[in-house]
């Protein structure tokens, strides 16, 4: 990443760019996924062309005869997010062999955590390990939300699905979520970052580094989801602060393996006592609200347990970095 | 228009969403609206960064946060945001 520059931006200014995901798509009240798009629009550079898995905002934005996205949008199947990119990107490099393109163009894919964890999870490596060059934005609200709130790789413990019922024969989902990051960073790509839209300039910063990397570079967006959650509309992106503040969703970069913390997550390993316990997140939750049973508290020391486990692995793999 | 009246070359080659969906109003979903205080208001932006609609729209030109209600859908996110909470979720005046 030797061209990268600091990119630096006020509020003001990001305000002023055009957006490229245009009002009028029909995701729910409060979607944080869609903010969460809109914003990272905004730190494309130049000529985008975007491809999109099925999901809530693949649905949402191309209702016909609408269509909500200002720059080339491109749709298949749920599995082929990374592959369609790869090929765009191959398309791209024959215009540009053949002298009919000359200048460089971005290519970012899209897809929920159902489309990456789950079903996108083989064209997304294979798509890595022929080293194309794409941004893929994994945008995660831990559910397959669009077709009914079922489970998917990225839900979390404890979270009631439809798939995965609160009730007395099930505390609502039993496995932990799947680290889809670590998992990219196996294939020894060049970037990898996890982001949050309520830390925007991060987000937009760590989009902006994705694009400026040659070959394939992996954004892991956390955006809450109001109706899968049963959460309130208005707290969307207050979700988003309290799960960086309990470190269920830290935030890092990892260039070349390289495993950097991000500011907000770096405060909070330089001073532990602001860390809040994962309660502070889970309630207000409806998709957790069975958790505050007393019969269910081995669920809630577990994820806690499971919580800090993980955030202290990311302190030793940032700290031997340093 | 239906596609018997073209030839096949004539056709899009896939399926292309012709219109843009800033003609398809969503406002009229929302319950509450936000209502914004001028005093308070400092321009700060969040409200603008956080809408999920982007709805609420900074006119560099005229220096001011103008909010569209014809996309608004009410969730609340930008008066819960607010850091000096200048807008406040209401209810519509009935017409009557």
């Amino acid at each position: 990443m030797a061209t990268t520059q600091e990119w630096k931006f006020t509020a003001k200014e990001i305000a002023e760019k055009p957006d490229l995901f245009l009002p009028g798509h029909r995701a729910c009240a409060g979607c944080g996924p869609a903010n969460a798009l809109r914003m990272i629009m905004k730190a494309t550079r130049g000529p985008t062309i975007v491809t999109e898995a099925t999901g809530c905002m693949e649905v949402v934005s191309s209702i016909y005869p609408y269509t909500s996205w200002a720059v080339p949008w491109l749709h298949t199947a749920f599995e082929t997010s990374a592959a369609n990119a790869s090929g765009i990107d191959a398309a791209l490099r024959i215009l540009k062999q053949k002298g009919k393109l000359q200048e460089h163009v971005d290519v970012i894919a899209i897809a929920g955590d159902g489309g990456t964890f789950d079903i996108g999870l083989q064209a997304l490596s294979g798509a890595v390990e022929r080293g194309h060059d794409f941004l893929f934005v994994l945008y995660d609200n831990e559910g397959y939300m669009n077709t009914g709130i079922q489970r998917s790789g990225g839900t979390p413990m404890g979270a009631a699905t439809t798939t995965t019922p609160a009730g007395s024969v099930m505390p609502g989902k039993l496995q932990h979520k799947k680290p889809i990051a670590d998992i990219m960073v196996a294939h020894n790509m060049e970037y990898v970052a996890s982001a949050t839209p309520y830390y925007w300039k991060d987000m937009l910063q760590k989009v902006r580094k994705g694009l400026e990397v040659e070959g394939p570079a992996f954004l892991h967006v956390f955006a809450p989801c109001p109706r899968g959650w049963r959460s309130e509309s208005a707290k969307s992106i207050e979700y988003e602060k309290l799960a960086v503040e309990s470190c269920v969703f830290p935030l890092y970069e990892v260039v070349n393996g390289q495993y950097t913390l991000s500011t907000p997550s770096k405060l909070i390993s330089l001073a532990p006592q602001k860390k809040r316990p994962v309660t502070d997140y889970l309630k207000g939750q409806g998709r957790y609200r069975h958790l505050f049973n007393p019969k269910n508290k081995y669920v809630l020391d577990e994820i806690q347990r499971w919580t800090d486990e993980r955030w202290t692995i990311l302190l030793k793999k940032a700290e031997q970095n340093a | 228009m239906s596609s018997k009246d073209k030839g096949w070359k004539e056709i899009a080659p896939a399926g292309v969403t012709p219109k843009s969906s800033v003609g398809f109003m969503t406002g009229d979903w929302k319950t509450y609206m936000p209502v914004r205080d001028l005093e308070k208001c400092t321009t700060c932006m969040m409200c603008v960064l956080y809408c999920p609609e982007g709805c609420i729209r900074w006119r560099p030109e005229m220096g001011k946060i103008e909010i569209d209600l014809s996309f608004c859908k009410g969730c609340g996110i930008c008066a819960n945001e607010c850091p000096t909470k200048a807008i406040t979720m209401k209810l519509p005046e009935k017409e009557e």
